[in-house]
């Protein structure tokens, strides 16, 4: 066990954790911030996307003692008010059907479109073929993908 | 529409004075669960509200909360089943909170998301559940204001009478109505009166999911809950030997390693207590991560298994399922199965004398079609929270069937039913997997074992090598022909571990004069059980595929072959028993070809139609594929599809692009085998789903507006995609695919 102060949706948190505790679990079950979620536990299906300095990363691979003071985002510091434009964009489309997996599409999207605010359907396919959907709502998140770069841009 | 008798579901509508008023609160709340205080979203229900039926409660401020009473599994009955209250209510649906109703089949009908049944059980309970609430508002302001029923009208949430002027909202009216008699018969609107039904309403949880909000089962928690997780045999025919738990005991915050066995010997199982496993090692510890590592610690020796037979109660009809022992293996299976194939099935059913038919026919197309074992692979895996008390059993979590595992966690608690309470989250997926509760009933024993709270999780890795999988099947058709290419014969023989996919009265059934359907069945110690469109799943591209290459054969176009034979099926239908309404049938195909453009594609563009009907519903399908860079690619889907009305578009519209894409996705892709009892894939490194580069650019999804009473959605379009995708990928690359998944163990890569 080993105490760390994480930066947190702009929020120092402290927890107590054995050093190799992923991220996925630190928030779900030390701060109860659930909205990221556990989907694979080894980098397959993107259900538990985070943001770490800004980058969209999968936190089951991302143990507790390689975070240090970077700064950390989950689904629920992404936005004030869940008013981020791909939140936003989500809601237009309505994209979830089973809902688990849109997490960790928002924080996928959100980060490329941080990089690149205007991108094309295969640049789109690039950067979510690690996000799997069961549900099948691709062409949905695609479509949402696309309004949200829109409307950030205009 | 008609005057409705609202006595046989009276029970439902007895309104319950005692509880009206004062902000009791019902139903289980998320703030008491979570450190962290909830984001407070919309509408607010008043301090004084009142309960008016199990489905709807008045606030004095016009505020209505509607319970929606079935488990969500992502195909939207939490918007859609309020929305059909809302309109007979007739309230705004920007003053409705929506919350998930308790388990409570005294007041609720159908509580089980399953069989694409939720809308059209729900049909007439709902309706019913608001227009009852409508009159008996009507009655009380009629009371209040002094004037006769018949001249107030509602709408919108306003009670009005004309002549007087008189107006005021249901809200102020609400307290009043408790005490109006529940109406002996209502007047349901005409569809053409519709004003939320048919009109699309965004997914009432939306908000809380593109927020990360606590929904799931998953995320449930309580203070001093433990974690529990499960260990199962490596592969099936085995079974527990020993186990020695001393290092992992000795890990942090591992609290106890144990044993628990599932179900009762004397209880009697119904269809969905169901699972080969009997007993579990459990490891028991203060968070997840703790007990997936002490799990590796422990020494677990495990022994082959003997023959099992379970006494089960398919819906009435008892069954013994027999487990062979043995460690099977797929290679073993394909043979078995091309061996039963080859010889003379079971006799369903037979029109004519197909024998002389096939004997004398001037040309005989003969072709067979396979499919591998799927895990459902719901993105939540499963999970679920149990309390278990000496006074009481509280039990929340993701399950499809509630109602019909209650009394299997209470059996095997000893407990009496009414102390077992089963709490529904929204679920991360079901697909078939939720229906099967025995996660419920282990972690409800785990509960009573250690007397703590605790959340039962399975691992991906757990969860897929312990499911209730998707069974392989097997089929051969054969066609005859004549000299002039007339379809004289048709005959499918169709198996599978451990069903046959077979439905013999099913199309093309009816429209040909000699025909024969055999099936044959292989037991097997796997577990299996109903996946999205059980049978239908496989069968449906199977049929569809080799239509496909009948009507290639006869030289016609293939929708003009189905429409012929649906004609037939109509007009002169051999046998009595045909599952279908021609009629219907025809109707999608025909749609489907005005909006596909069928006969009109452009060059590069590969097209491949498909139409099928099962869980009430009918759907026609054209998928179009071009070629980049050698790969196939999904350009676009057409979907029609005649499920009568439809409640919510938009939402329906989404539910049947993911079939879609799910069907495409399964069919290429996904497939899990077996060798020696063990499953080879255990997670989403090695068993592959649909991902977004491969999924088709666009889908258009139009329905037939036909005003019948609505029918099933969360299956249908997802069987006959594959059957489309099939004769698409012939048309692409001239060879005809047979065996799923179509891609296989050759591309691993991802197309486009």
């Amino acid at each position: 066990m080993a105490t760390y102060t994480l930066n947190i949706n702009g929020k120092e948190m402290q927890v107590e954790v054995d050093p190799s505790t992923p991220m996925l679990w630190v928030l779900r079950e030390h701060l109860q911030l659930v909205g990221t979620k556990y989907g694979c536990g080894i980098a397959q299906c993107g259900a538990c996307t985070i943001h770490l300095n800004g980058v969209a990363v999968r936190s089951c691979q991302l143990p507790v003692s390689a975070v240090g003071s970077q700064e950390v985002t989950s689904i629920e510091g992404l936005s004030e008010n869940g008013d981020h434009p791909v939140q936003k964009a989500w809601l237009e489309v309505d994209v979830p059907q089973c809902g688990y997996c849109q997490a960790g599409q928002i924080m996928s999207a959100a980060a490329l479109l941080k990089n690149n605010p205007n991108p094309g359907d295969a640049e789109i396919e690039g950067a979510m073929s690690g996000n799997i959907c069961r549900c099948g709502t691709y062409v949905r998140i695609k479509k949402a993908i696309k309004l949200a770069s829109q409307s950030s841009a205009s | 529409m008609a005057l409705v008798k609202t006595s046989m579901g009276r029970r439902m509508f007895i309104q319950s004075s005692a509880l009206a008023g004062g902000g009791l609160v019902l139903g289980f709340n998320w703030l008491a669960s979570c450190k962290r205080e909830p984001e407070v979203v919309g509408l607010q229900m008043p301090k004084e509200w009142y309960e008016i039926n199990a489905y709807l409660k008045i606030g004095d401020n016009g505020v209505v909360t509607i319970m929606s009473p079935n488990p969500e599994i992502g195909q939207n009955v939490k918007t859609s089943m309020p929305m059909i209250v809302a309109e007979e209510l007739d309230v705004d649906w920007n003053n409705v909170i929506v919350e998930q109703a308790p388990l409570k089949t005294e007041a609720f009908t159908w509580q089980v998301a399953g069989g694409s049944q939720s809308i059209r059980n729900g049909w007439e309970p709902l309706r019913m559940a608001g227009a009852t609430a409508r009159e008996m508002l009507k009655a009380a302001a009629a009371q209040a204001w002094q004037v006769p029923v018949t001249e107030i009208t509602a709408a919108a949430g306003m009670l009005k009478h004309e002549a007087s002027g008189k107006s005021a909202g249901y809200g102020e009216m609400a307290s009043a109505a408790v005490n109006i008699p529940v109406p002996e018969e209502v007047v349901l609107k005409e569809p053409k009166d519709y004003k939320i039904i048919g009109t699309s309403r965004k997914n009432v949880d939306g908000k809380k999911i593109v927020t990360g909000q606590p929904l799931y089962g998953l995320d449930y928690r309580q203070e001093g809950m433990l974690i529990a997780m499960p260990v199962h045999p490596p592969a099936f025919g085995m079974k527990l030997k020993s186990y020695d738990a001393t290092d992992a005991k000795a890990m942090p915050g591992i609290k106890d390693v144990f044993t628990i066995n599932l179900y009762n010997e004397n209880f009697p199982r119904g269809a969905f207590d169901h699972s080969v496993f009997d007993e579990l090692v459990i490891v028991l510890g203060n968070t997840t991560w703790e007990v997936m590592q002490a799990k590796k610690a422990l020494k677990i020796e495990w022994e082959k298994a003997g023959d099992v037979a379970v006494d089960m109660q398919f819906f009435g009809n008892p069954t013994t399922v027999k487990h062979p022992s043995g460690l099977e293996s797929s290679s073993a299976h394909k043979e078995q199965m091309e061996q039963l194939n080859s010889r003379p099935g079971k006799v369903v059913r037979k029109d004519g004398n197909p024998e002389a038919a096939f004997r004398n026919a001037a040309k005989v197309i003969e072709r067979t079609y396979s499919c591998p074992f799927l895990a459902h692979n719901t993105m939540e895996p499963m999970n679920f929270f149990a309390n278990v008390t000496a006074d009481k059993a509280e039990l929340v979590g993701p399950i499809q069937t509630p109602e019909w595992t209650e009394p299997a966690a209470a059996a095997r608690l000893g407990m009496p039913l009414e102390k077992v309470d089963i709490m529904m989250t929204r679920m991360g997926g079901g697909f078939g997997r939720r229906l099967y509760g025995h996660f419920v009933v282990e972690a409800a024993a785990i509960s009573q074992k250690v007397g703590a709270p605790v959340k039962l999780v399975y691992t991906r890795e757990d969860d897929m090598s312990q499911g209730t999988y998707r069974p392989t099947y097997l089929a051969t058709y054969r066609a005859a022909l004549d000299e002039n290419n007339n379809l004289t014969a048709f005959h499918v023989k169709a198996g599978g571990i451990p069903e046959s996919p077979l439905f013999a009265n099913r199309f093309p059934a009816g429209s040909v004069d000699n025909y024969l359907a055999e099936d044959w069945t292989i037991d097997s110690n796997i577990s299996t059980g109903a996946f999205r469109a059980p049978r239908s799943n496989f069968i449906a591209g199977a049929e569809q595929a080799f239509l496909d290459e009948v009507a290639e054969a006869m030289g016609k176009d293939p929708i003009d072959l189905r429409l012929e034979l649906l004609d037939r099926a109509k007009n002169n239908p051999v046998g009595e028993d045909n599952d279908y309404e021609a009629d219907r049938y025809a109707g999608v195909l025909k749609l489907v070809k005005e909006k596909s453009g069928w006969g009109q594609e452009q060059g590069n563009v590969h097209r491949g139609v498909s139409a099928y009907f099962c869980h009430n519903s009918y759907v026609a399908q054209v998928l179009d594929l071009v070629m980049e860079s050698g790969q196939p690619k999904v350009e676009r889907v057409c979907c029609a599809i005649d499920c009568g009305i439809v409640i919510n578009p938009d939402a329906a519209t989404n539910l049947a692009e993911g079939g879609i894409v799910d069907g495409i996705g399964h069919a290429m892709f996904s497939e899990l085998t077996f060798a020696d009892g063990v499953v080879q894939q255990q997670n989403f490194d090695k068993y592959r789903l649909i991902r977004h580069s491969e999924a088709p650019k666009n889908i258009d999804v139009h329905f037939v507006d036909n005003g019948i009473d609505p029918t099933g959605l969360g299956e249908p379009p997802f069987p006959p995609i594959m059957g489309a995708l099939a004769n698409a990928l012939y048309k692409a690359t001239g060879t005809r695919y047979y065996d799923q998944p179509f891609m296989g163990n050759k591309q691993q890569r991802v197309i486009g």
